[in-house]
């Protein structure tokens, strides 16, 4: 590999000025600023619907809106939340932080970059846009199973479905962009066992994408047609069969949770050895755990479908298999701890958010173990346990995670230190209410809440109402968060090109705010 | 890496990942015939199979064995047909080839095209469960307030497990477009039948 020969054509210039700058650039850090900020918008519109939702849910009966817009509440709460907030989030974070991690100038297909976001917004306005059609926008459930999403389904579901197609193209190129640029883009010396945990991460969540988005392309386009066309994929009627849907979608939506949690586990692990100034314990396995995890994910997937009269032996396989994730998930959680263990430690904000993240993240692994055992799960499936479940490792998880790296790396992006005193006050706000908001939900769910329904029973009143008081201070936690956010890019104390006293890799070798172009010699990696 | 071959290199990388994202839009779909051929050969899905009338009647009867068969009949909410089995239950020994009635009735006063589903449960002994003559094997059309007798054939296999005692045969009728009344479908792989 030769150096010094991979400058473009205007290393000479900074950012551009005026609105095309942001239309027409191919610039990694410009790419990255949009997918943050398209991602953190999605996140307060579909924060929004989850404040109908607890608003709905604050007593029992049916006050605050009608029956059929609660399930669009729901429905679009899950889809703008999975498709528009957390992966464009961690998309964001790639297009920022991967070229800057391995000594690379840009991404390795600029153009496609740049392609692959100005899709999204147009994507989500089109999503979006169902809400305000006649019918109402889908309310089937982020799931969409059929029949409810085909016989039975609104007329803006055809909408919906290619808002899918458009944000699966996307997610492609994205996930092509990466590869590209690990594989080919890497400073002379950065051996693929020297990358940082958090490419490597991406690096794995790329193939997930790769393998699993056009499955769901097929899903919907079989959806779309049996909507339109009269075939009967899913229809029973004409020799199809419904719960031959859900093993197309499970087949795309079990390995679309990892995709959305190991770049999580990466942003962890580079936040925790800089504040314990340890190097991280076990690099080498937590890269193999992150690899079997991902091939693990492919084949449990029918785990979420042991009530639909699977038998015996499959729901065995399926239990033992999900089960087994354990292993890899805890070797990654154990090295977290032991790279904290006898470290000089500091809690910082970005600590704080990191190790919030390892202590709740694991307590939504432990209840996903509950529900991966086949006879417990009878009682969970379809309970607000599955909510508390998944919001535990989504919330507390990968989006923990999303603002942990904002605090960590936004002193690079925009060239001023967080205030502290404001960004812990962000952390304990959220995660105190976030605790009040979803744990309760564990144990109405055990006692028999279903979920997606705008009424309860009189039992669930209380720990609901308990919930929607969580839920409502954690989303204004997230309005005070913009507040952070705009004041660190108005101004701030300067920040060092280190930033952060343990902070390690390349990415801290460059001043702070980064330059426009960096990169434009490659580093030199011992 | 010089420029240009890291280009190539990028070019390449494209056209492989681009190939194996067609790829799996392919196994998509490829997952549908997947699925029929593994309830098929494991008779998950209650799925069961039809043979001919020769082939039935030349399996030896194991008079020392009896089976319960249960019939039972479900009619789907957009179609306004009465459907009900004549017969609730039968004995019956494996390798017998038995013959046993359905009782359609429209009740609208116009004709109605109707599509009836098997289901056999415990699912694992369909493939020991089949049908020579089945009104579900075609569409039935039913004109203004007609009735029907509809004739079911089946046999069970000898080698059905010994464990299985009662099996439940069950029918659900689904409203088919008119145009299709007497339209053949083969229920093993109905799916890819429905689409082409």
């Amino acid at each position: 590999m030769s150096t010094a020969t991979t400058h473009d054509d205007h290393h000479d210039h900074g950012a551009p000025s005026g609105l095309m700058r942001w239309v027409t650039t191919t610039n990694h850090k410009d790419i990255g600023t949009l997918y943050l900020w398209f991602a953190f918008i999605m996140l307060l519109i579909g924060g929004a619907m989850a404040m109908v939702i607890r608003a709905e849910l604050f007593q029992p009966g049916l006050q605050v809106v009608d029956p059929n817009f609660f399930n669009t509440m729901t429905t679009m709460h899950g889809l703008i939340m999975v498709f528009g907030a957390i992966m464009p989030g961690m998309v964001g974070l790639a297009n920022w932080q991967i070229p800057l991690m391995i000594g690379a100038p840009d991404m390795a297909l600029p153009r496609m970059n740049n392609w692959s976001f100005w899709i999204l917004p147009f994507a989500g306005t089109m999503l979006l846009s169902t809400l305000f059609m006649e019918g109402g926008g889908p309310a089937f459930g982020w799931t969409f199973y059929a029949p409810l999403s085909t016989t039975f389904a609104p007329a803006s579901t055809d909408f919906f479905i290619f808002a899918i197609h458009m944000l699966g193209f996307s997610s492609i190129m994205g996930a092509i962009n990466i590869i590209a640029t690990v594989l080919n883009m890497r400073a002379p010396g950065m051996t693929l066992m020297k990358m940082p945990l958090f490419v490597w991460t991406w690096f794995i969540t790329a193939f997930l994408l790769i393998a699993v988005m056009p499955v769901l392309a097929g899903a919907v386009t079989m959806m779309l047609t049996d909507r339109n066309f009269g075939t009967s994929f899913f229809d029973a009627a004409g020799g199809g069969d419904p719960v031959l849907f859900q093993h197309v979608f499970w087949f795309f939506g079990h390995p679309e949770v990892y995709i959305m949690i190991l770049p999580a586990f990466g942003v962890v692990s580079e936040i925790i050895p800089t504040f314990a100034r340890k190097k991280l314990f076990g690099y080498s396995s937590m890269v193999y755990a992150t690899a079997s995890i991902a091939f693990l994910s492919f084949i449990v997937y029918a785990h979420h479908m042991f009530t639909t009269g699977m038998p015996v032996a499959g729901e065995l396989y399926f239990m033992y298999a999900t089960i087994m994730i354990a292993v890899p998930t805890a070797v990654k959680v154990f090295n977290w701890t032991a790279t904290m263990w006898k470290g000089s430690m500091t809690f910082e904000t970005p600590m704080l958010w990191a190790i919030a993240f390892v202590f709740l993240f694991t307590i939504g692994g432990f209840t996903g173990l509950m529900m991966g055992i086949a006879p417990a799960d009878m009682q969970y499936h379809d309970t607000y346990f599955i909510v508390a479940h998944f919001h535990y490792v989504l919330v507390t998880g990968a989006l923990f995670s999303i603002i942990a790296a904002f605090y960590y790396w936004a002193p690079k992006w925009t060239g001023h230190m967080v205030d502290e005193r404001l960004g812990k006050i962000h952390f304990w706000w959220s995660v105190i209410s976030v605790n009040v908001l979803f744990f309760p939900q564990h144990f109405i769910g055990l006692a028999g809440m279903p979920r997606r329904i705008p009424d309860y029973s009189l039992q669930f009143a209380d720990w609901n109402m308990i919930s929607s008081l969580g839920g409502f201070a954690f989303g204004l936690a997230q309005v005070f968060f913009i507040y952070v956010i705009i004041k660190t890019i108005r101004g701030g104390k300067a920040a060092t090109a280190e930033v952060w006293e343990g902070s390690h890799g390349l990415e801290w070798t460059i001043p702070s705010p980064a330059p426009y172009h960096t990169f434009e010699t490659a580093p030199e990696v011992k | 890496m010089a420029m240009d071959e890291r280009k190539q290199a990028n070019r390449r990388v494209v056209k492989r990942l681009g190939m194996a994202a067609l790829l799996m839009f392919g196994f998509g779909f490829a997952l549908v015939p997947l699925y029929d051929v593994f309830c098929e050969i494991t008779g998950l899905n209650g799925k069961t199979g039809r043979i001919e009338l020769e082939e039935a009647l030349s399996q030896t009867v194991d008079e020392d064995r009896e089976v319960t068969v249960e019939f039972l009949a479900t009619v789907h909410s957009e179609l306004p047909w009465e459907f009900r089995p004549m017969l609730r239950r039968i004995k019956v020994h494996p390798g017998e080839v038995i013959e046993v009635n359905y009782f359609a009735r429209n009740m609208t006063a116009e004709m109605v095209t109707g599509q009836a589903v098997p289901s056999l449960a415990p699912g694992l002994a369909a493939k020991y469960f089949s049908k020579t003559e089945c009104f579900c094997f075609t569409r039935q059309a039913l004109g203004p307030g007609e009735s029907k007798e509809m004739p079911l054939r089946f046999i069970v296999d000898p080698e059905l497990p010994e464990n299985v005692r009662t099996v439940s045969l069950s029918y659900t009728f689904y409203q088919a477009k008119p145009e299709e009344a007497g339209k053949e479908i083969s229920m093993g792989s109905g799916t890819l039948d429905s689409i082409m």
